[in-house]
């Protein structure tokens, strides 16, 4: 343990960081598997209005995505242009 | 994971470096100008050709959208919608044949997202004069005028992001996939890295293919959706 420097004690740090940033992915799997499963229900209830629905569910779902793209640019910049090295 | 490579250095304002997204940019521009040219060759007044009648089709099928979305009222913004949807889809297509996707770069989402930016601005500024666009900052209510002063930086750089970081998100797991075929064939000695050939292409279907569509066509969605907001709608006209 006596030739760790604080450079590489950074480095696992934010190594470790990077996956728990990566915890932020549960929350637009979640929301997006709900959005797809009110989608379905819709187009079960009405067949007609198939596409509109698709429509309104694949923007939804870019949009519920935003959070978990957050989490993994915070996760690209701890492990490629570390501001903290 | 690297950066764009920088082919030269042009000697203006201390520098400005060339890289590989301007290069493709330069490329992507290129495509679109030749297919253009071929589409609208010798147009005729009753579509014989078959060039033409896919461009009559294409240029169809964007006025409904964005008649669809936009109302009848904003039918001047189907040009700038087709011109985002096409550059922003063959620019993502072009990392299929090995070079570079053009969205690959921060710079380029970020440019597109500011051009929105400027129409939504521009469209409430002329809709509703100089005043009335001041007081919808404090809609639906005063106090959450700070919250939609951050709106004005926050939208086109969640528009941009998201954009960015799916393309990215794509290509780093393919390039993870790459690296992971690459290492098995070397563990089990084969010279040649034959795991490598047709076992990505089910994934780049996804990554490459479907998310360069779909993020085109949400980006497009998202600037006809902001832009419609900020005007009066097709009723009160």
């Amino acid at each position: 343990m006596n030739n760790i420097d604080g450079i590489t004690l950074i480095k696992a740090a934010s190594a470790i960081g990077a996956g728990l940033a990566m915890i932020a992915g549960i929350g637009p799997g979640i929301g997006e598997g709900y959005a797809a499963g009110k989608a379905v229900e819709a187009v079960a209830r009405q067949p007609e209005s198939q596409g509109l629905v698709t429509k309104t569910m694949l923007i939804g779902c870019a949009v519920a995505e935003t959070t978990g793209i957050y989490g993994l640019f915070i996760a690209l910049a701890l492990l490629f242009f570390n501001p903290l090295l | 994971m690297e950066g764009p490579r920088i082919f030269f250095t042009l000697p203006f304002f201390g520098g400005i470096n060339i890289n590989e997204t301007e290069i493709n940019l330069t490329i992507v521009t290129l495509i679109l100008l030749v297919l253009s040219l071929v589409l609208t060759h010798r147009m005729e007044k009753i579509p014989r050709k078959k060039t033409q009648i896919l461009a009559e089709k294409i240029v169809i099928t964007i006025d409904n959208l964005v008649e669809q979305t936009m109302g009848k009222r904003y039918m001047n913004f189907a040009p700038y919608m087709m011109t985002i949807f096409a550059c922003s889809l063959i620019g993502s297509l072009i990392g299929l044949v090995g070079l570079r996707s053009t969205t690959q770069d921060f710079n380029t989402t970020l440019t597109w997202a500011l051009a929105t930016a400027f129409f939504i601005h521009y469209v409430g500024f002329k809709y509703s004069g100089f005043v009335g666009y001041l007081k919808s900052f404090t809609e639906p209510v005063k106090f959450l005028t700070p919250i939609n002063l951050i709106g004005i930086v926050t939208t086109p750089m969640s528009m941009s992001l998201r954009h960015f970081g799916n393309v990215l998100g794509g290509s780093i797991i393919m390039s993870l996939l790459y690296t992971a075929l690459g290492s098995l064939s070397s563990m089990i000695n084969i010279p040649i890295p034959i795991l490598e050939v047709g076992i990505p292409a089910i994934l780049s279907l996804y990554f490459d293919l479907f998310s360069g569509v779909m993020q085109a066509f949400i980006f497009c969605m998202l600037t006809m959706a902001y832009i419609s907001n900020v005007g009066p709608s097709d009723d009160i006209a």
